[in-house]
């Protein structure tokens, strides 16, 4: 099994193809893509592949250490260049394979129109820990 | 139902194993275990006196580990040569195992943590679960807290106010994972409420029980939110706010005000209410103006504002609303809704969407963001 981050954008991916913004929805095509976003969770917790979920609110700032004694330097809210994740769906699967396949199941999800958003998710693998048998 | 009845003697055990010289610390661990055997053993036979059998299980669990324990064998020695005290005040207690799990030298997250294990009789593992966090951090975090608290006299009676904040955060966490946190609240403020005879424990524990009772509305079955003029008010528990009512009743009728009874007071108005026309907001606004005195809370005067657009019309509230910091959480969306109500939908559309970007939760959000496109869609016929 390895671990994948399906990581979602609010700035920064490529535009995806049915590219409206959700307040320029009806709210059935909301509620629509609510519940797909559900059962695709609840589905993934079934097959014993879902590891977790969780979404982030745009806002946030740069920080870094400023020297001893100091107070950290914050620098923000981000500027609108910056690439801006939205949130992430970890999974635990057999296969990068099966991880794509995952990935594009939620990019489907049903956006205005009731079309699929055909929205650009970002796959990333995990590092893992050393295996035990190495030689 | 044995773990229902385990809970309830929690505190009382724990009181009693601090009364005859327990460590705290080391009690509420003795006290833990003692629990975990009554699961085990309990299901063959329940014994006649539970609360008998917790206390002489935990003392003896707390007896061995101190005896394990070479570097306390002194303390041992004192322990052992304790008389057996008599029948303890058992309210006294547990009014103290509050006092000392809400201790202000305690984070809000430590006390809200102390207080589900020693007073609530929760295990680390559900307590984590209901937050979120792992199990092991839990662990640390009520480890650190219990060595704080052991280091807390109290030898001066303690702020029933602390305490009150602590059951409040709790209530308000909701219902996360498998452990009813906003059930745990009002159990917990129950008990405290029938230890210490006070209005604002009164007032918070209806506040709650008025709350509670609109659960099942408050949400559709997709999981999304249904604000309160759209509940179905059928599904409202009557019972809950039958007792929350009479509850208040009965602490405002001491004549001494406090911010919980305020608030319980605006919750029982809308309860009483049919239909959100049918709302007396002028009530509502007039308690809102009782509450800022008390608190001086933005927030209080954001919901003012709302209410004020009920009781006096839209531009009322706008205006209400004008004087206010606009950088408040949530000040957007109500701007929205007072603009909806003015019979500006173009605006409304656009602050609900900024609204949605600016929400703190995932359901706030969903919610403005279907303001935003209600709107948008009907103006698009």
């Amino acid at each position: 099994m390895a671990k994948y981050l399906l990581l979602k954008h609010y700035r920064g991916a490529p535009a995806a193809v049915n590219d409206v913004p959700m307040d320029r929805w009806t709210p059935e095509e909301i509620s629509a893509h609510m519940q797909y976003m559900n059962d695709f969770a609840a589905g993934l917790e079934k097959t014993g592949e879902f590891v977790d979920g969780q979404a982030l609110a745009p806002e946030g700032a740069w920080v870094r250490y400023d020297g001893e004694g100091r107070p950290p330097v914050t620098d923000g809210p981000f500027a609108e260049t910056k690439d801006l994740i939205a949130g992430w769906m970890i999974i635990d699967v057999d296969s990068y394979e099966r991880a794509v396949e995952l990935a594009g199941e939620l990019s489907a999800a049903p956006g205005a129109g009731g079309k699929p958003i055909h929205e650009w998710l970002e796959v990333r693998p995990f590092l893992t820990a050393p295996p035990t048998i190495t030689e | 139902m044995d773990e229902a009845l385990l809970r309830s003697l929690t505190p009382s055990v724990l009181g009693i194993l601090v009364r005859r010289g327990a460590d705290f610390a080391a009690a509420e661990d003795a006290v833990q275990e003692a629990l975990v055997e009554a699961l085990r053993v309990w299901p063959a036979g329940r014994p006649r006196d539970a609360k008998g059998w917790l206390v002489t299980v935990a003392w003896h669990k707390f007896l061995d580990v101190t005896r394990a324990d070479a570097s306390r064998r002194r303390r041992e020695d004192r322990v052992d040569e304790e008389p057996p005290p008599g029948p303890a005040p058992t309210v006294d207690d547990t009014l103290q195992l509050y006092f000392l799990c809400a201790h202000p030298s305690l984070t809000p997250s430590s006390a809200v943590a102390l207080t589900l294990r020693a007073v609530g009789g929760l295990t680390t593992r559900q307590i984590s679960r209901a937050y979120l966090v792992p199990e092991a951090t839990m662990a640390q975090r009520i480890s650190r807290a219990k060595r704080t608290a052991s280091g807390v006299r109290l030898d001066r009676p303690g702020d029933v106010a602390t305490v009150l904040r602590v059951l409040y955060l709790v209530f308000n966490e909701g219902y996360s994972g498998d452990v009813d946190l906003a059930a745990e609240a009002i159990r917990l403020t129950r008990q405290l409420a029938a230890a210490i005879d006070h209005p604002e424990v009164a007032g918070l524990l209806a506040l709650m029980l008025l709350h509670h009772a609109r659960r099942a509305a408050r949400t559709a079955p997709d999981g999304s939110l249904v604000p309160l003029a759209e509940q179905d008010r059928g599904r409202w528990d009557t019972v809950s706010i039958a007792e929350g009512v009479g509850i208040l009743q009965a602490a405002l009728a001491r004549d001494r005000l406090g911010e919980f009874q305020a608030q319980a007071a605006i919750a029982a108005l809308h309860a009483d209410a049919p239909t959100t026309e049918e709302t007396d907001w002028v009530q509502i606004v007039e308690w809102y103006d009782e509450l800022a005195r008390l608190t001086d809370s933005p927030v209080v005067r954001l919901n003012r504002a709302v209410a004020v657009g009920e009781a006096d019309g839209p531009r009322a509230g706008l205006a209400a609303l004008a004087a206010l910091d606009a950088s408040l959480p949530r000040h957007t969306a109500v701007a929205a809704y007072l603009h909806e109500r003015d019979g500006d939908p173009a605006t409304a559309a656009r602050l609900y969407a900024e609204a949605a970007r600016k929400a703190p939760d995932l359901s706030e959000r969903d919610h403005l963001t279907r303001q935003a496109a209600r709107l948008n869609a009907r103006r698009r016929h």
